[in-house]
This record gives C-alpha cells, structure tokens and sequence, in this order.
C-alpha cells in the first residue's frame, strides 16, 4: 500500500508538471497567444505602444519564458492567478464553479451508472430477443446523438415551446434544494445518455462472456438460484472493468470535461469557465481549469486502481 | 568410493563420441527475477527455473525431456531455441557458443532449429489460411510464391493431411490435425532440430499414437533431430533415444531410453512411472507403486541438498545437506541420488561422478551399503 | 465427532439402483442442421459402485453427463428419453427441481480446475455457499464443516487456506477444492468430468486415490467420465465406452479389460503405451478420425475405421448381451464372439487393431 500510495504520489506530480509544461508552450505558440496578445488583451482595444510596454512591464509578460512559467507556477500555488481579461482571481471563478459541476457530474454519474448497468444486464439476460434488440437501438441512438445537439433540442422543445422546464441556469443547492434538482433534470438527462448507452453495450458484452465460463457453470452446478448466480457470480466478475470505465469518465466529467453540457445549459461549472477561458485565450484560467482537471483524472485514476484491488484479490495480492 | 571425474564429454551419454552434439547445453541456469520495491524495483527474489544444467544432444538422435509442471523443461527448451535468454552457463549450436548470439548471428540458425507447441488450438492464427500458415515461414526466409505452392502441398501430404484443404482455416480441422499442421510448419524449412513442447499432451489418447508414429516416420525420412518435452513417461517412450528427467530445475535422471522403463535409478522416476496406470487392471492391483505425497516446492526457494528431498521416500540426513553429484552407471545411464535404485552394489562401486554434474554439489558418491541399489519389495516386470 | 458432520449416509445396499438412464438423446440447433451429440445412450448406476464413461472428443460423454445436472439446457437443444433418479425425472425436471437435485444430491467436479472456480471468491465461501443453499446451518457450523472438507481431501493446514483465494492454489490442489465441495452436502452420485487430465501425472494418481478413498468412507456412486482408458483400470467397477454419440460397449472392469468384444474397444486399449512391457515396433494407432457430429456413417458408426468391417455393418448393430454367462457384457458388434477373441489380438498377448498398410484420412 505504501510503494503504491509512494508512486501514484510521484506519478500525479510528474503527469501535473508535464500537462502544466505543455499547456504554457501550447499557449505560447498558437496564433493568437503569446506575449503580444495577452498584453494586447490586458491593456485593451484602445490602447497605445507605449501602455502595451507598461503592461507587458507589470505583469512580467516581457520576461523569458521559463521565467515567466516559474512565476506562473507559483502564482498557482498561491493562489494568485489572474486572468488576463477581466482580472478576476482563476482560483475564485473555479471554486465558485467546483459545486454546479459537481451536481451535474455526481448527479449524471450516478443515473448513467445505475441505468447502464440494468440495461446491460437486461440486454444479456435477454440476449437475441426483442428486449435486447430495442435496448441496443436505443444505445446507439445514446451513443451517436452530440450532447449539444440533444441539450439544445431539449431546451428549444422542452423549456421554450413548453415552457416544462426551466432554460438553463443554476439555482445553489442550499437555497432551494427542488429548484436545484429542477434545473439539473435537463442537464444530467444529456450528460448521461451517452454514457447510458455505451456503458449498457460494455456490461453486456461482459456478462454474455462471463457467463459462458466454466465457474458460473460450477455456481449453476451447486443449485443455486439464477438470481444468486447472475448477482453473486457473473455480475461480481463483470462489473469489474466498469469500476475503471467509470472511475475515468467520472474523473474527466469532474475536472471539468462536461465543457458542452455546462454551457448550453448555461450552469456556469468550471467546465463553462474552461470553454469560455479558451474562447479568449486568457492563459491563467487555462492553465488553472487544465491543472484542475489533470488532478482530478489522475486522482480519481489512482482510486478506481485502489477500488481494483479491492474488486479482484488476484490483483491484490501479488 | 571413487572421486574421480568422467570428463564432460561434448558428445554426452550414449551418443556417437568424437561427433560434435547438435545443441548442448553447459550448466546451464535460467532464472526469473521477482523484482518489488516502493519507488524502484530491486530484485528480490529469483524463480530458480533452470538450475545448472548440462545436457547434449547428438545429431539424429531425440531425446525426451520429462518431468511435471515446474520442473524448468518449457524454460530450457526455450531457451535452447533462444526465445529466453540464459542467466548464465552457455549454449552451442554444432560447437558454436550461441547463448548470447545478436539478431544478426541468429538469423540463419533459426531456419535450423523449429519448434511445435503444445496447444493445436492456440498455435495456429484462426484468421489465416493453413497453406499461409505453413508457408510462412518459407516467405520470411525468401521464397517466391511459385515456390511456395508446391511445397506446402508436399508437406501437407508429408504429414498425412489432403494437400487439397491448403486453403482450409484452422477451425476446420480436429486437434490431431491442426497438429499436423503445427509439424508440417515446423519442417517447411527443413531444420536440423525441432524443438517439440508437449506436443500431444491436448489430443486424445489414439490420436496421440497417431502424432507419435508421424514424428517417428519423418524422423528417418527428414534426418531430424529431436527435443520432446512432456510431462508423462509414457509419451516419450517411443520417440525418444535418450530420456532425462527433471525436477525443480535440475536433471534426476539421465537414461536410454527402454532402460528408464526396465531400470529407473533415482526415486522419483520411478513414483512418476508409478504414477502412470497401467490398463491391466490385475497388474495395477499387484505392482509396487511409490505414490509421492505433496506437491513440487516452490521454484523461488529450492529445498537445500537434493531438491527432490521433502517429498522422497528414501530420503535421509544426507540428502537434505548435500546435493548428489550425477553419478555415471553402466551404460551411460546417470542418476543424482544418494540412495538409487536397482543398482547392484558392483554397479555401485564402478560408478563414477559425471561432468555434467552442477557445480553445486557434493562429491560423495553413493555407497554400496544397506538400502542402496535394493529393488523396491515386489519386483518390477521386465 | 464433531457436530458438524453430515448426518451418516442412510445405509445404501449396494444393489440398489440409483440412476436409470434410458434412450437419452440430445441434439443441437445448428445452422448446418440438428447435430447429434448424444444418440440413444442407456444405463444404469448402483449406489457405491464407480462407472466410468470412456470416450473421445466428440463422443458424447461430456454431454450426457452435463445433461444429467441439467447443464446443458439452452434455447437450440432438444432432449428426449429419460433419466430417473430417485422418484425424479431429470431429463424434463423444472428448474426448481433441478436446483434441488443439484449439489445436494448429485454433484459435480469440472475438468479445469484453474477455472471452475470463481476467483473473486475464497474457497472456503464457495463451498459454504453450497452448502447454505441446501441446508439451513449457521456460518460458524458451515465454516466448521469446510474446514473438515478440505482437511479430507487433503489440503493441508486447512483452517487457514479455507480463506484463500483460487489463484493462490495449484492446479492439483484447486481439484481437491472442487472435490471438497462437490462432496460437501454429501451427495449419493459424484459425477467427474475428465478431473484429471489437466493435471501432472503424479497428481493425477493421488487425485484418483483419493477419489477412492472418498468413495469408501461416503459410499457415494461416482459417474467418471474420461478419455484414458488407463486411468480407468485403477478405479472403475463398470465401464461404458462411448463412440460417435451411442455406448458401443459396457461391462464390468475385467470385461472390458480381458475380454472386450469391440473393435473401437480393443483400438482403445492398442493405443495405449504399457510402461511395464517392452515398448512395441509402432505404436499401434486406430487410423482415421471420429466422425463429425453432424456427419456419421449409416449403421455402425466405427465403420469407416474399422479392419474388420464386413457386410452386415451398414445396419445399426443393437446394444446386446452376446457373451454367454454375461448378460451385463453388452456391445453393438456384428462379429460372433469367437471371432472377436480371434480377431482382437493382434500379437500374441497384446489387444489391439492391425496396422493398416495405406493411409486413412488421418486424424
């Protein structure tokens, strides 16, 4: 537990050093980014040569670009990063978007597992018949449909020609805890479809290969009930990978990657705050939204490795 | 008792001496490293697979490599064919040092040496075709494909298939069959020595006899030499010259081979011939039998003395402190065991230390006392 | 005595009948058509008495084995003829039935045992499971009487393993796991599908010992089904040996050993290598291939590789007693007696087939 603690530890500071590298030469380099934007940016649209220097002066835009990285760097620790556009503390915005992401994703997360999962098994206890034919359909449908696309037909149908729904928009969870969940029914059904139907094609693919294994003939060969084989048996073996499906989805979902859910529906999550900062090219928020979510993936990468062991003791014990 | 040493001949028991061996092996040790560590792995612990042996094969002539899971013969016919590399001690090829050979001095050795696998179903690609399958190898070392077609169909023929289901898929074929195929792929490019790893241990019992008896017929024909390895003494019996047996990496038993039938030396040969049910249901009834108790010991951690120790039923305080030397009886039969089996005590006082002996043993020879060389109770039929 | 031992077996005479099958056929939905894999099998098993089922792939034996637990229950299978195990008919038992015989009263050990066992799960749960789910017995009683399982079928320090997990055991040992808990809710028929034969030789022959052992204290019929005739020699009392889906032999142990009547049989009994004879010439081989299920010869199935073919073979030669004073010697051959023992030693002393000059299609 130690030397793996010990090397996801070093793992997380290697991959958070490396994205933080790429992101900053990324920026640099791109039309549009570098020195001469940024400074451009901050000054603003009137400005003359000579406030674009003084600008470029005080924010040290003016330094080497190691020198520059190294300051970035501690300004993220700190605490410190001000975006280039509006000069709003990056540490603020995304701690004030950390809970709205949070309901979408948890929320989403926790429908599009549970659903994937019965209709998984659904599928693969039915196999070849209707049932399954007709959840399969529906899971390409889930699968291939963009969620902008169903965000916006849902918004236009759903909260503009019916007004059944509210259009977008977040209400705090502690002031009114039905409007909350009255916001996000729209939101997490779209962020979840997707996923619904990609994690119900996995899990039955998994349970229709577990179940021809020669352990689950020895469950069936003991008379047990087929409930207790299907749960106890197939079900404890199949899950398994989804655990790591779901760790990573989940992670990239939290760390901001549910970027196009967040905006069409207007929550304001740190996702949105990613997609807006890039629409900019405001480098601090960037760079503070992409080292937010690599955490997130790598943390929640070592834990679904932790749930592993945990699932499958051939793992564990090595 | 005698200290004196047989010279590790080239050649090895029983082969035509003064001929170069076709492969051998010199204390030859193979070993896994078990590697842990928090931040960096440190070995810390090895799986002794191989554990100093010295083995020869002549030209022509098979030798069947026998013991059970674990005892290190899959890890030494791989390493023979260079698939892993050796720990330490060496590998010649005609007398050529090969054990650390680069990709370079491999190259035109490896149409020499081929190998059949032991799972027909696993060894052949389901997705390609049987005549591409066999004819591969012809392609990688150069052939065209008009000279291709013909000899596919010829060894298809060889090996008793219809050359007219060359363009058949693996999955159409029985398991008999489809190690056939595997046979018939190993001989396209005519090697000198075909390495077999347990090559009918998945097919049924006569067909079994049917694999054998085709190995035997292209032997002759082919002028091939052979490494069997299996797991059962009775599958070797036919096919083999010479049989050694091994246990937890190192050589028990080293025999012609109608002789290991009629006159096993070291005790666990004969629990593993005892093991072996003979279809005379009266004659089960009344044979001596050892049958051994436990399981093979962890490879990692090999018992001290000789490794067969914990689970013998002649074992004494001398076997668990010193390792028994491979001791040279008549016939160039050899056998590493303190207390043998059906020696007479004259055999006993002639015998000799072999040079194939590992480096780590002892230098005491059997003595021809009380206990040693006795048949066990019932006699063995002949 | 511990309190956790089953109650003793009901004292079984050993001439009671525990298992009668009759005319078992099962067959396939394939695309290429219904394939047979069973094809009128019938037999009947003793309480404490050892029937071994010897066949190749493709004959059968598998099959009907499975069949008997209801394993092979699918969409595209087809059953017909019955099997009768104390007042039950299995053949058409619903699934609460089959549940009920299953385990409990016949039990069953799985040919590979690295993955006959479910390897999230420790053994010792795995046998508990089984037993909880056929009698009402508190865990600390159930653990208690695994330990004693696995303690009987050798397992050593089994207080401690009881808590370990499949991977952590060898192939040898996972055997003994499936053993102790096929037996664990003592069941009368002990079914054994090929439980050695992934396994090493020496292994196999303390698996087997053990398996004999078992039988005595538990007195417990044991189905073993098999492609080694040699294994059989050491443990069987009656053998039916299967071909292309049908039983073209049965008998007791000796019968078939000293006096078997069909060609298949002596093919069986040539190819196997004596280690306690001098080695023969050639290894004497039955030529050609068993038939595909789909695609079998009309009369007697063994035709096409059989020496001694003659002109009555096209017709399906009935399972019949033709041994006089042996009227559970039964095998489906044409030939007269006298001419079988003429024709089935092929040396002085050695049963087997003769080699055939020409080549067959090979197997």
């Amino acid at each position: 537990m130690l030397r793996f603690t010990v090397r996801r530890l070093i793992n997380m500071v290697f991959v958070l050093w490396a994205v933080s590298v790429l992101t900053f030469l990324i920026f640099m380099v791109m039309p549009g980014g570098g020195d001469e934007q940024a400074a451009l940016r901050i000054a603003g649209r009137n400005a003359n040569e000579q406030q674009v220097q003084t600008v470029k002066r005080e924010w040290g835009l003016d330094d080497p670009f190691y020198v520059q990285y190294a300051d970035m760097m501690k300004k993220v620790f700190t605490g410190d990063l001000i975006s280039y556009v509006n000069q709003v503390n990056v540490r603020e915005e995304i701690v004030r978007g950390i809970p709205r992401t949070a309901s979408l994703v948890i929320g989403a997360g926790i429908i599009w597992l549970f659903f994937g999962v019965v209709f998984g098994v659904l599928s693969a206890v039915y196999a070849g018949r209707f049932t399954d034919r007709a959840l399969n359909v529906l899971a390409l449908i889930g699968i291939s449909l963009p969620v902008f696309w169903v965000g916006l037909v849902l918004l236009y149908y759903l909260t503009d020609r019916i007004a059944l729904f509210p259009p977008g928009g977040y209400t705090e969870l502690g002031e009114d805890p039905v409007d909350w969940a009255y916001h996000l029914i729209l939101p997490w059904f779209a962020l979840s479809i997707l996923f619904i139907g990609f994690y119900s094609r996995v899990l039955r693919s998994n349970v229709l290969d577990i179940s021809n294994e020669d352990y689950v003939r020895t469950a069936r060969s003991k008379g047990l009930s087929e409930r207790r084989v299907l749960i106890r048996h197939t079900l404890r073996n199949a899950l398994i990978p989804i655990v790591t499906l779901f760790g990573l989805d989940f992670g990239a979902a939290l760390g901001g990657g549910a970027i196009l859910t967040e905006s069409v529906f207007g929550l304001q999550g740190v996702g949105q705050y990613a997609s807006d900062s890039i629409g900019r090219l405001d480098l601090p928020p960037i760079m503070g939204v992409v080292l937010f979510g690599a955490f997130f993936i790598v943390l929640l990468n070592a834990i679904v490795d932790i749930l592993y062991a945990f699932l499958d003791p051939r793992i564990r014990l090595q | 008792m005698s200290v004196e040493t047989a010279p590790a001949p080239p050649t090895g028991a029983a082969a035509g001496d003064g001929d170069v061996p076709l492969v051998s092996v010199e204390h030859l040790k193979v070993f896994f490293p078990i590697k842990q560590g928090i931040v960096v792995d440190r070995e810390v612990a090895r799986v002794h697979a191989v554990n100093d042996v010295t083995l020869s094969i002549a030209e022509g002539e098979t030798l069947g490599l026998v013991g059970e899971s674990g005892c290190g013969k899959t890890t030494m016919s791989r390493t023979i064919m260079r698939l892993i590399d050796a720990t330490e001690g060496t590998i010649r090829f005609r007398g050529d040092d090969i054990t650390a050979a680069g990709h370079k001095q491999m190259a035109p050795l490896r149409r020499q040496m081929q190998m059949v696998f032991q799972d027909p179903f696993a060894s052949l690609n389901p997705r390609k075709r049987v005549g591409q399958i066999i004819g591969m190898p012809l392609r990688l070392h150069g052939n065209s494909r008009n000279q291709i077609e013909p000899k596919v169909r010829e060894l298809l023929a060889r090996v008793g298939l219809q050359p007219e289901h060359i363009n058949r898929y693996p999955h159409e074929f029985s398991g008999g069959q489809r190690q056939r195929i595997g046979v018939a792929r190993a001989l396209a490019l005519e090697p000198k020595l075909i390495v077999l790893d347990e090559p009918v241990s998945a097919l049924d019992v006569s067909v079994q006899a049917q694999i054998i008896n085709l190995l035997d017929d292209l032997q002759d024909d082919f002028r091939l030499t052979y490494l069997f390895v299996a797991h059962d003494l009775s599958v070797v019996r036919h096919v083999s010259d010479r049989i050694a047996v091994m246990y937890l990496g190192k050589v028990m038993e080293v025999s012609p081979s109608e002789e290991l039938y009629t006159k096993p030396i070291h005790p666990y040969t004969f629990a593993l011939l005892s093991a072996i049910p003979v279809p005379d249901p009266e004659e089960n009834r009344r044979r001596e039998r050892i049958v051994v108790s436990g399981e093979p010991p962890n490879p990692i951690d090999p018992p001290s003395g000789c490794v067969f120790h914990p689970r013998c039923p002649r074992a004494t305080d001398i076997c668990r402190e010193v390792e028994p030397p491979l001791t040279r009886y008549p016939n160039g039969h050899l056998a590493a065991c303190h207390h043998p089996l059906n020696v007479s005590p004259e055999e006993i006082k002639a015998a000799i230390k072999d040079g194939t002996s590992p480096l780590s043993c002892g230098e005491e020879l059997p003595a021809p006392s009380e206990g040693n060389g006795s048949r066990p109770s019932a006699d063995r039929q002949a | 005595m511990s309190t956790t031992e089953p109650a003793a077996p009901a004292s079984r005479p050993t001439d009671e009948t525990l298992l009668t099958v009759e005319d078992l056929e099962v067959a396939f939905a394939t695309e290429d058509g219904l394939v047979e894999a069973v094809d009128g099998v019938s037999f009947e098993l003793k309480a404490g008495e050892v029937l071994a089922i010897v066949g190749e792939s493709g004959s059968g034996k598998s099959v009907t084995a499975m069949t008997l637990m209801g394993l092979t229950r699918s969409p595209n299978a087809r059953f017909s003829g019955t099997a009768h195990y104390e007042g039950t008919e299995l053949i058409g038992a619903s699934e609460d039935e089959l549940r009920r015989v299953r385990g409990a009263e016949i039990a069953m050990v799985f040919q590979d045992p690295m993955t006959s066992l479910n390897p999230v799960h420790k053994i010792g749960d795995q046998i508990i499971e089984q037993i909880q789910e056929h009698e009402a017995m508190p865990d600390q009683q159930a653990r208690e009487r695994t330990i004693e399982l696995l303690e009987r079928v050798g397992i050593p320090r089994a207080r401690d393993r009881i808590d370990s997990y499949p991977f952590e055991f060898s192939g040898g040992m996972r055997q003994r796991v499936m053993i102790a808990l096929a037996l664990s809710c003592d069941p009368s028929i002990l079914i054994a599908d090929e439980p050695t034969t992934a396994l090493d030789v020496t292994i196999q022959a303390q698996i087997l010992q053990r398996v004999r052992d078992l039988r005595e204290e538990t007195g417990a019929a044991v189905i073993l089904v098999t492609h080694d005739l040699g294994v059989v020699a050491d443990i069987a009392d009656r053998i039916a040996v299967m071909y292309a889906g049908r039983i073209i032999e049965e008998g007791t142990l000796d019968q078939i050993f000293y006096d078997p009547q069909h060609p298949y049989t002596w093919g069986l009994l040539g190819s196997i290598t004596r280690v306690d004879r001098p080695r023969p010439e050639r290894l004497p081989a039955i030529r050609g291939l068993p038939p595909s299920l789909a695609d079998r010869p009309q009369g007697c199935h063994f035709r096409p590789r059989c020496p001694h073919e003659f002109a009555k073979c096209p017709e399906v030669p009935p399972l019949e007693s033709r041994v006089e004073g042996a009227p559970g010697h039964r095998d489906r051959c044409w030939l007269s007696v006298e001419e079988k023992r003429e024709r089935r030693e092929v040396r002085p002393g050695e049963i087997g087939l003769p080699d055939k000059e020409e080549e067959a299609p090979a197997a």
